[in-house]
């Protein structure tokens, strides 16, 4: 290797360095925990530095080069192009937030759980990093397995605890399942490779070589598979709900925005980059799939009462909506219909972008609720917008964001989807031309949804009162400052996004060019002048300027500010809470999160478990207890347990512990051979 | 015929009803008798196969398998139930009728499924690769059906009788050094599980496998 590799490269496998040595660092001053803290931060600075290489990368040319690491033979060849590019920028500028976060958050953390974190969390950055630049099968895949593992022992980094311990596996387990399938995927693109035996492994082999349709689809289902577990596709959904609740909060947040991202950027490089031709029925299977788990996940997330756990069934629906967009993409591609798929393309993206944000905005900030109140459980929290202000305040745009209120990020994404939906009413198969569009109906309803969730989230854990008695209730909680510019900084990054919506699109443009072949130059229809302008497709046709909305709300608060202040010329006075009437008001008889998401349960029954006990008519101390249950364990996992558990006991009939029968196994397979010979 | 391959099929006769009389016979020290025994006629067959042929080296195999298998390994069995005192011991053999009549199966079926490959075998004793794959079998059915642990030993002793039987019949043996391999290992094996037989008895008062078997959980 001689000659400069191009700047942002150089930063990129920087960064990978300081990264390391991070990790090493930490095994070196493990004893010394403000030590540990500050290392959080210098990892920190490292992803500031990794997002500037990303927009620094986005508009050059694609930089490759080869690593004389790895097997003899077997170099890692790596890669920067806009795709990487667009994910590096995502992962930088989620991961700074995290990383300063967690400087905040290691301030009680005991002894070894502190540096045990930090070589983990450094390591699992290192990989991330790695995984993006992969241009070989065998560097995708170390770096893959480097991730799951790396992360595998962040999310158990409790591990005292058994529940902690059966999650862990869990993830662990589809990961694993996951990982084999991508293997496989890579051995057909591999086997299918014309550059001969030795370099068949690189991505630019399998780009060159075209594949039959039968394997292409072999490769693409084993590719949707395996990245949809690490995405929670259902059925492979089933980690989610469990590994996010037990890990510490910004590891959470890290699995949620950052990791399962991962297994959407795998996607893309699979399907657009390496794999040439689309087939129509790959979209409308991922399309179905995305659309399924989206509306899965929202139902699901409206009847949580744990907060971490609503968080993770969240995700899922937003994983959902977001594989929606690919499959959309597919779709749209092979039909040649590439103004289309640049828009189902770029919803795709910015929602990527999006969802990193508030959910890492979201799953940062309960890790503070967490760790002011030792709770998780909804129904102990309530009226945390007094104690902790700034993390409500903060929380409340990323609730509104994720619930996709305009003018925030989580409006633009969603819309742009809604347009992609709405668009498709031209393909030459008439079925597909009347039945793609419905699909926005189920965009919108779980985009209704999702605010019905984020209602219920924010209105149970920060308004109305405390419903457990609390330890010193009049104590400011408000976080660490570095937890708080954490969340600022996220909080910030939504409203940003939400408010040049235009700009982020013309940041994509570059990835747009190199995913869809023949994309025309000028496909979207807004120009540099419009800067606060958005419309897909045409002015005329539908356009969103988020100035409008935030001008209209700015509007609204400062009239009814004023409004209320010329009327009402009196201070501020404080008094007991009527009462409706009752003599005894406690505030335990504050809705809870089960009878918030009663309607919900009741509506959509049919795709829930719910196991109740109900109390007596004489019962003294009534319990009304209801436990919701995943349907995909009872009506996937747990019969295919059964099934192996029989198998194994079907074999375990041929061990009866007597030499004799032994030998008779032996005695009978001679004799079946010798029958056999002729 | 020539007079030798007769004598090679009257000895192969022989051999099979040796064979038979080892799967029903209940006393120890006789079966060890019987053991010598098929060693013995195992080691004048392969002799007279080298007189018929005129093949030196097969004279050296004879002379090996008999000082082998009607001195060596039947001294050390014979000392071993000794000190072991069992060698009064009767064992308690169910159904001896069923068994031979089963064994007389397995000897029709050893020769139907043999044919094909003697049919390929150039050699003068092709005729008894049937007899050999019998006893092979015969001796398998001993070591399922004994309860002792010395009787399955000869047993699976008396079942590689029947593989050197079957090399000298189809190949006119086995190469050289595979034979002194094979030599070396019963030998080797025959001291080994004496010495297991002496911790299977300290151990359990019997050289019963049930015992054994009971105890594996």
């Amino acid at each position: 290797m001689s000659g400069s590799l191009g700047l942002p490269l150089e930063i990129v496998l920087g960064t990978l360095v300081l990264w390391l040595a991070l990790a090493l660092a930490s095994v070196a001053v493990s004893r010394y925990p403000e030590v540990i803290r500050s290392l959080f931060f210098v990892g920190s600075l490292g992803s500031l530095a990794l997002c500037v290489a990303g927009f620094l990368a986005i508009t050059r040319a694609p930089q490759v080069c080869v690593l004389p690491l790895g097997l003899p033979g077997l170099p890692f060849h790596l890669r920067l192009d806009a795709l990487s590019a667009i994910f590096i920028i995502l992962f930088g500028a989620t991961t700074f937030s995290v990383s300063l976060y967690t400087t905040g958050y290691l301030k009680h953390a005991r002894y070894p759980a502190g540096a045990r974190m930090a070589l983990q969390y450094h390591i699992l950055l290192a990989s991330i990093a790695l995984f993006f630049l992969a241009d070989d099968a065998y560097v995708f895949m170390v770096a893959w397995e480097t991730m799951a593992l790396s992360s595998y022992f962040l999310v158990v980094t409790d591990h005292q605890e058994v529940a902690v311990r059966k999650a862990g596996f869990l993830y662990l387990l589809i990961e694993h399942v996951g990982a084999l399938a991508i293997l496989l995927a890579f051995a057909i693109m591999q086997a299918s490779a014309h550059h001969g035996i030795g370099a068949g492994y690189t991505f630019h082999a399998m780009r060159d070589s075209t594949l039959p349709t039968g394997l292409a689809s072999a490769v693409f289902f084993l590719a949707l598979f395996g990245f949809g577990a690490k995405i929670g596709l259902i059925p492979l959904h089933v980690w989610l709900p469990e590994a996010h609740p037990v890990a510490p909060s910004p590891i959470s947040a890290l699995l949620s925005g950052v990791l399962l991202k991962l297994g959407v950027y795998g996607i893309l490089r699979v399907v657009f980059d390496l794999l040439h031709a689309q087939v129509w029925w790959w979209g409308v299977t991922t399309l179905l799939i995305g659309l399924m788990t989206a509306l899965f996940g929202a139902i699901y997330s409206a009847v949580q009462s744990d907060m971490k756990r609503l968080l993770a069934y969240s995700s899922i629906e937003n994983m959902g909506l977001i594989l929606a967009g690919v499959g959309l993409t597919i779709l749209f591609l092979s039909y040649h219909m590439t103004v289309l798929a640049a828009l189902a393309l770029t919803a795709t993206l910015y929602h990527c972008l999006n969802h990193a944000f508030f959910k890492s905005l979201l799953f940062l900030g309960s890790g503070s609720v967490l760790h002011a109140t030792g709770e998780r459980h909804l129904g102990k929290l309530g009226g945390l917008i007094h104690r902790m202000p700034w993390v409500a305040f903060t929380m409340l745009l990323g609730t509104l964001a994720i619930a996709g209120v305009p003018p925030l990020n989580g409006f633009v994404s969603e819309w742009l989807l809604l347009q992609a939906f709405l668009g498709a009413t031209s393909f030459p198969h008439p079925y597909l031309s009347m039945a793609v569009p419905l699909g926005a109906a189920v965009v919108a309803l779980v985009a209704g949804l999702a605010a019905y969730v984020m209602v219920k989230f924010y209105g149970i854990v920060f308004l109305g009162r405390a419903r457990e008695p609390q330890k010193s209730p009049a104590t400011r909680i408000d976080g660490d400052p570095w937890e708080r510019a954490a969340l600022t900084y996220l909080a910030l990054g939504c409203l940003l996004l939400g408010l040049f919506p235009a700009v982020v699109i013309r940041i994509f443009k570059p990835t747009l060019a190199l995913l869809i072949a023949g994309l025309p130059a000028n496909a979207h229809g807004h120009s540099p002048h419009h800067w606060f302008l958005l419309a897909p497709i045409d002015v005329a046709h539908a356009s969103y300027i988020p100035w409008v909305f935030l001008g209209a709300i700015g509007l609204t608060v400062l009239m009814t500010f004023t409004a209320v202040r010329i009327l009402f010329r009196k201070p501020i006075r404080r008094s007991a809470i009527w009462n409706c009437g009752y003599p005894s008001l406690t505030a335990r008889m504050q809705d809870t999160a089960e009878g918030f998401g009663q309607p919900i349960s009741h509506i959509f029954v049919s795709f829930l478990r719910i196991r109740r006990t109900l109390p007596t008519a004489d019962d003294q101390t009534p319990v009304y207890r209801s436990e919701i249950e995943d349907l995909t364990w009872h009506g996937l996992y747990l019969p295919l347990a059964r099934a192996v558990s029989w198998m194994t006991g079907l074999v375990a009939l041929l061990r009866r512990r007597r030499i004799a029968i032994y030998l008779l196994y032996s005695f009978a397979t001679l004799l079946v051979l010798l029958v056999l010979a002729p | 015929m020539p007079l030798f391959a007769q004598a090679i099929n009257m000895l192969a006769a022989l051999f099979l009803l040796v064979a038979f009389a080892m799967l029903s016979q209940r006393r120890l020290a006789n079966l060890i008798n019987l053991y010598a025994l098929q060693g013995l006629i195992l080691g004048l067959s392969i002799g007279v196969v080298a007189y018929g042929t005129d093949q030196p080296k097969l004279y050296f195999s004879a002379g090996l398998n008999l000082i082998l298998k009607v001195i060596a390994v039947p001294w050390l069995l014979r000392r071993l139930v000794r000190k072991l005192q069992v060698q009064w011991d009767r064992e308690t053999i169910l159904y001896i009728p069923t068994i031979m009549l089963l064994g007389l199966g397995l000897v029709i079926f050893a020769f139907n499924a043999s044919l094909p490959l003697s049919e390929l075998a150039g050699t003068i004793n092709h005729n008894t690769l049937g007899i050999a794959l019998a006893s092979v079998l015969l001796s398998s059915l001993m070591m399922i059906l004994r309860a002792t642990a010395i009787s399955q030993v000869i047993g699976f002793l008396a079942l590689e009788n029947g593989l050197i039987f079957a090399a000298t019949s189809v190949t006119y043996g086995m190469p050289m050094v595979i034979e002194l391999g094979i030599a070396l290992d019963v030998i080797v094996g025959v001291f080994i599980l004496g010495v297991f037989f002496f911790h299977i008895r300290e151990q359990f008062d019997s050289l019963e496998l049930n015992y054994l078997d009971r105890h594996e959980d």
